[in-house]
């Protein structure tokens, strides 16, 4: 009440830098913010490049300057990285493409399921995605360690394949898991784009007497691209990034199957600590193909996020 | 073939359809046709998820420990008993529903805030949408070696910040009674992009002229903002904190990167942390196992409520 009793004696010179004020405090509160979630990122990347001398003397966020600047960290950590990037790509391209084309089907064919039986299979679909992995991981290690050894079955075939080892074998197992419980996110991600879609496109394509595979293949796939290039860039993203069936499925970080994020928090370690120019150059180089994806696409991955709490 | 189609056109009683015709029109119908393509994912899916919670509690009822298989002839309820009565899972369920309970909470709050702030019609608010996202992107197990340099004793800006201000450094990770708030902050910094895209995609719903028939009727920003458009945010509300409680009983990879052991910071502890312990490296397997049942009995009590609410909306 105060305030509008005062607004009433200003002159309009006063009200339009009062307005400017605000728009300068609203721009200087973004930048803020910018800095906020920036700053552990470019921390990171100045550490990466400074020796232990200059990670010791310098502020953390300074840039590295003359004798303190080095790529020695970088180096070494992508010679301890690099066989693993290839066993994380090995792993995620084949995982994502599998869960990506599987949740394509299920959402298509569950479009042409009646609406009650529809409920009862989506119910179980989002509860696939909320399931704390956690609840199944016992399981996971002693179906796949004990009652279906598969990665020791692969071995011997996989030391016969050009450029790969036998120990890559044991990445069959990681890739069979994460598309399995990948289906219900892009299932979901997928459903929620065709019940966009105007349901007589399908209707239609039936009254011409098109058979359910052919609406796909014709109708379905084509109009669905942007949906695709969607969730693959989200499923992608969370399969690389992730960590607890790695973790569980592939024991230890010392073997040559292990993926970047099974590697990372060993990394630069040592009994009188961790070497923080060596480890922050090694998150650099784990985070560097994702960062490239999203920077790339970030829309897309906005849209994933938007569509799994949609 | 055709006759039965006219007897029962003529006399539409369930005895004349014979079973030979139900069952062909059940193949023909659009459930089965449609079956391989939803069937496959299913059956992969129902196995994964549903095989796997069954496997669990099934282990759980059982003595398996170390390189001794389950043995299935002997069920019962011990290790429930065992696991409610003992004081490191009641402190990490206690420390586990702080987590959820204020990392939720901010992370709403803090999203709202920033979508609020990008939702002004400011310039490049897609390009600062990117950035504030930016952190989702991340694995945790790289986002936790940031933060470690971050929160680190001698040289993580925190304490240069702290000490700026004249203040002792501070151990945020060694400290049991702040651990778990770092741990917090560092989580909400990687989740309130999160919550700000999907508050934003709420707020450019709402369609503009309530924003303007707000001002008309003299409400002040802040004003129309509470009474007008937070309450229309509802669904998306309840969305994101879904996702938000359910990650919060879950996280495991953010602590165990942090410290690249079992054990997470001390404070730190919460049920993902223990059973994943217990399990893998003292081999407490039906241990481990029934304390997993407890978590995710947690999760559904987040989940059901929220699939029969988006059920009731009609929004499934």
């Amino acid at each position: 009440m105060s305030r509008s009793t005062s607004d009433a004696g200003i002159d309009v010179a006063g009200l339009v830098e009062e307005f400017d004020l605000a728009r300068v405090g609203h721009y200087a509160l973004i930048v803020l913010f910018l800095g906020f979630f920036l700053v552990s990122l470019e921390t990171g990347i100045m550490t990466a490049l400074k020796t232990n001398e200059a990670v010791a003397r310098s502020l953390p966020f300074a840039p590295p300057t003359g004798e303190g600047f080095t790529l020695g960290n970088l180096r070494f950590a992508f010679e301890r990285l690099s066989g693993s990037f290839f066993n994380s790509l090995f792993m995620a391209i084949p995982a994502t493409i599998g869960s990506v084309l599987l949740g394509s089907m299920a959402a298509y064919g569950l479009t042409l399921v009646d609406w009650r039986a529809q409920m009862g299979f989506l119910s179980l679909f989002l509860i696939g995605i909320f399931l704390p992995y956690q609840a199944v991981l016992v399981p996971l290690a002693r179906f796949w360690n004990n009652i279906f050894p598969l990665a020791s079955m692969l071995e011997p075939t996989f030391e016969a394949l050009p450029f790969l080892q036998g120990f890559h074998a044991n990445l069959v197992p990681l890739i069979i898991t994460h598309i399995a419980y990948g289906i219900p996110i892009c299932t979901i991600l997928f459903r929620s784009y065709y019940r966009s879609l105007p349901g007589s496109l399908v209707e239609a394509a039936k009254t011409d007497g098109a058979s359910i595979t052919k609406i796909y293949r014709r109708v379905i796939l084509p109009i669905s691209k942007p949906m695709f290039g969607v969730v693959f860039i989200y499923q992608f993203t969370q399969i690389y990034n992730e960590f607890l069936f790695a973790f569980t499925l592939i024991t230890g970080a010392d073997t040559p199957q292990a993926v970047v994020t099974l590697i990372l928090p060993a990394v630069g370690a040592s009994t009188s600590g961790i070497d923080f120019g060596i480890r922050m150059s090694a998150s650099f180089l784990a985070a560097l193909l994702t960062l490239i994806i999203y920077v790339a696409f970030a829309e897309q991955f906005a849209e994933g996020l938007r569509t799994e709490s949609g | 073939m055709g006759t039965h189609e006219t007897t029962e056109t003529a006399e539409p009683t369930e005895e004349t359809v014979d079973w030979e015709t139900k069952l062909r029109y059940f193949l023909n119908s659009d459930f089965v046709r449609s079956s391989p393509y939803w069937g496959i994912p299913f059956v992969l899916m129902g196995i994964a998820v549903y095989g796997g919670i069954g496997f669990n509690v099934a282990i759980s009822l059982t003595d398996a420990e170390g390189l001794t298989p389950p043995d299935y002839s002997n069920l019962d309820l011990e290790m429930y008993s065992a696991v409610l009565g003992n004081d490191a899972f009641l402190q990490a369920a206690q420390n586990n529903l702080v987590l959820l309970v204020v990392f939720t909470t901010i992370c709403l709050i803090f999203g709202l805030f920033l979508a609020v702030l990008l939702d002004q019609g400011i310039r490049f608010d897609d390009k600062i949408q990117t950035i504030y996202l930016l952190p989702m992107s991340l694995s945790f197990v790289v986002t936790a070696q940031m933060w470690l340099w971050m929160f680190n004793r001698q040289n993580g800006i925190l304490n240069i910040i702290v000490t700026a201000f004249g203040f002792d450094s501070i151990d945020w990770l060694g400290n049991p009674s702040i651990a778990l708030g770092a741990i917090i902050f560092a989580l909400i910094w990687q989740f309130s992009g999160y919550t700000m895209v999907v508050y934003l995609a709420g707020l450019r719903s709402i369609p503009t002229d309530q924003f303007e028939a707000a001002r008309v009727d003299g409400a002040s920003t802040t004003k129309t903002y509470l009474r007008v458009i937070v309450p229309q945010l509802k669904e998306a509300s309840v969305s994101a904190a879904v996702v938000l409680m359910v990650f919060a009983l879950k996280a495991f990879t953010f602590l165990y990167a942090l410290t690249g052991r079992y054990r997470p910071p001390n404070g730190t502890d919460i049920l993902a942390t223990l059973m994943v312990r217990q399990a893998f490296k003292f081999g407490k397997w039906a241990y481990a196992a029934a304390i997993a049942s407890f978590l995710m009995l947690m999760a559904l009590g987040v989940i059901a409520p929220y699939l029969y609410y988006q059920y009731r909306q009609g929004s499934l």
